[in-house]
């Protein structure tokens, strides 16, 4: 073996990759197009985007205009296509008019958790050791909790109102975004090319901010956006409890409550803002499902 | 980023490691039973020569891949010093991040070792950022190294890491590594993953490598033959000792150590003239955790005898720069070849 090998070591001679490459969010992006059931889900979410942007310009008529003749009417009345509520309200205009409020209180909580979480999770699965502990059993202490009892105790404490209500959500999502942060990060933290930054002498901030980030971003954001379904309804659960959105405000939770009583009179509008809710969860749900194995496809 | 400066003169060890010790505590268990300590690295002395090449070789297990890290400081050492260039690492005169700035490292796993969110210049560039060179300068240097590593920069540089094989992507972890014009690179396995051809390409790369930029190597490897091939003086490990430390002519000619004999004997030879003669090692070696009393060696050495599982062997020079722990050489140890071995030297 002493003698000098007869290959050149100046060029690899080996073959080039094909293509032009793209870059990762591109190819997520790509593969995300090509799933039918996921781009169903995303038309959906932004229909109900456009709703909550442009809600009050589309919606037929005045959403607080109550009409004791008008009241409890069945879907397809003339002038009234989707019924009228118990105030005699029209109830498309509800419904459209309500998809703001009802997005924002799912949506925002969730959004701060997103932050927080991450923040916190990556801090306690970077640091590891006894940091790592002492972070993750306190978020233990929320996570034992079951999350709509969690909600309810911290809305009553804060008392009830919307931005009330939107805190205590979000403290009820960042122990679970958390979790699934520091699990991720834990799992980054020993690759090798984490160990090769930090060889180079590269500050635990940089680590994270260049190598770690990109890297544990996409699960939690794929998890966060799960959580939207069930942030939504826990919102909603709250305004029917009387904790979040106060009457005569337009929010699909809140509505669900006060028609509850006119369930034996006119079921189906009753059940309108229950299935808007529900259109809505499920939407975010498969369009997460949808990316989670869009990002999971290596190449 | 200025070049480095050799500071102790050529006859100066670049690296000197004495008395390292890595001891991994154990979990206990909820009854507090277990929680003892697994000795990876367990008391090991060695210098690595400016300009040399160290081959480190030993079965798995035996604390070659953790020296490799505790040599970089990725892992805190329970005990022991490791001097660089006449400073002591983490001291006022050599600060961590000065450190590695000098010695860099190169993994096994070509994949595991690059971000995948990033291009390969940005991977490359990466160190030098940390160090304070502007990131146009960064990727500029990145580019000349790609090229230098038989890379084309047009091609490779905005790749990401899975559109590039095995042996592309170990080249450019050999350019990330020399981004910091280093002086001493540790190549842990740097070649084990690759096939045999590539292999070779890329061990032939890193000896021109080391001849244009006056490198020092740290080359770990459980391939005797590639060891041989690249390295100046042998180490060679067992349970987290040093066994035997040599010139890898000498170390191989004529090996000291019944573990490197046997070691050596379990190597293919494609000459029918040395067919393997002795019994290749059986079994595979003892637990870390609770490591054979004496030599560790003895429960699976040829030539043991009932003193090699009490006394520890100290290390002997046997003749100049070669080193062995075991009391075969050991004179007036009570090993029966002992004595025969003091005669010699007398």
């Amino acid at each position: 073996m002493s003698t000098v090998l007869p290959i050149s070591s100046a060029v690899a001679v080996e073959p080039l990759p094909a293509q032009r490459s793209r870059g990762y969010w591109a190819s997520v992006w790509l593969r995300l197009r090509r799933d039918p059931v996921a781009v169903g889900a995303a038309i959906v979410v932004l229909l109900l985007i456009a709703l909550a942007v442009f809600g009050p310009w589309l919606a037929p008529s005045d959403p607080y205009q109550s009409s004791m003749l008008k009241r409890l009417k069945p879907i397809g009345t003339e002038g009234l296509p989707l019924g009228s509520d118990e105030l005699g309200r029209d109830m498309l205009s509800r419904l459209i008019v309500g998809a703001r409020l009802s997005l924002f209180i799912g949506i925002t909580p969730v959004l701060c958790a997103f932050v927080l979480g991450t923040i916190i999770g990556i801090v306690a699965g970077y640091a590891g050791g006894l940091t790592n502990t002492l972070i993750m059993r306190t978020i233990d202490v929320f996570y034992a909790f079951p999350s709509v009892l969690l909600a309810i105790a911290l809305s009553g404490t804060l008392g009830a109102g919307v931005v009330n209500s939107l805190i205590s959500l979000t403290i009820v999502f960042i122990p679970q975004i958390a979790r699934v942060a520091e699990s991720v990060t834990t799992q980054v933290r020993t690759r090798d090319y984490v160990e090769a930054a930090r060889a180079s002498g590269a500050s635990p901030f940089t680590i994270v901010r260049v190598h770690v980030l990109g890297n544990v971003l996409g699960p939690i954001f794929v998890y966060a956006t799960s959580l939207i379904a069930v942030s939504m309804i826990l919102a909603s659960g709250l305004s029917f409890l009387g904790l979040g959105v106060k009457p005569p405000e337009p929010e699909w939770g809140l509505m669900l409550n006060t028609l509850r009583t006119a369930i034996y009179v006119q079921p189906w509008v009753a059940a309108l803002p229950g299935a808007m809710i529900f259109i809505t969860s499920i939407s975010f749900n498969i369009l997460s499902d949808g990316l989670r194995s869009a990002m999971d496809n290596k190449g | 980023m200025d070049a480095l400066k050799d500071l102790g003169g050529p006859a100066q060890p670049l690296l000197t490691i004495k008395g390292l010790v890595k001891h991994f505590p154990l979990k206990k268990d909820p009854l507090g039973r277990g929680g003892g300590v697994v000795r990876a690295v367990d008391g090991v002395d060695f210098e690595v020569l400016k300009g040399e090449t160290l081959g480190v070789v030993g079965e798995s297990g035996c604390g070659k891949s953790t020296t490799a890290r505790l040599l970089m400081q990725l892992i805190e050492p329970t005990r022991g010093e490791v001097v660089f260039d006449g400073r002591e690492v983490g001291s006022r005169d050599l600060p961590l991040k000065e450190f590695r700035r000098q010695v860099q490292m190169v993994f096994q796993d070509s994949y595991a070792s690059l971000n995948p969110r990033l291009t390969i210049e940005d991977s490359i560039a990466f160190g030098p950022q940390v160090h304070g060179v502007s990131r146009r300068e960064s990727v500029e240097r990145a580019r000349d190294l790609l090229a230098r590593v038989g890379l084309s920069p047009q091609r490779f540089a905005e790749r990401y890491p899975h559109e590039l094989s095995g042996g592309q992507r170990q080249r450019v972890n050999i350019a990330r590594a020399l981004a910091l014009q280093p002086r001493m690179v540790i190549l842990d396995e740097a070649v084990s993953a690759l096939d045999k051809s590539v292999e070779a390409q890329v061990i032939n790369l890193l000896l021109d490598l080391k001849a244009e930029f006056g490198l020092t190597y740290v080359f770990i490897s459980h391939d005797l033959n590639v060891v041989r091939y690249v390295s100046d003086r042998v180490m060679v490990m067992y349970l987290g000792q040093v066994a035997e430390i040599g010139p890898a002519d000498a170390l191989y000619d004529a090996p000291a150590h019944p573990y490197t004999r046997a070691l050596l004997s379990s190597m293919p030879s494609m000459d029918p003239d040395h067919r393997t003669e002795e019994a290749a090692l059986a079994g595979d070696p003892p637990n870390p955790i609770n490591p054979p009393s004496g030599c560790r060696f003895h429960p699976r050495c040829a030539l043991a005898a009932p003193v090699c599982g009490k006394v520890v062997p100290e290390r002997i020079v046997t003749s100049s720069r070669h080193a062995v722990s075991c009391l075969i050489h050991e004179a007036g140890s009570g090993h029966p070849m002992a004595t025969e071995a003091r005669r010699e030297a007398a």
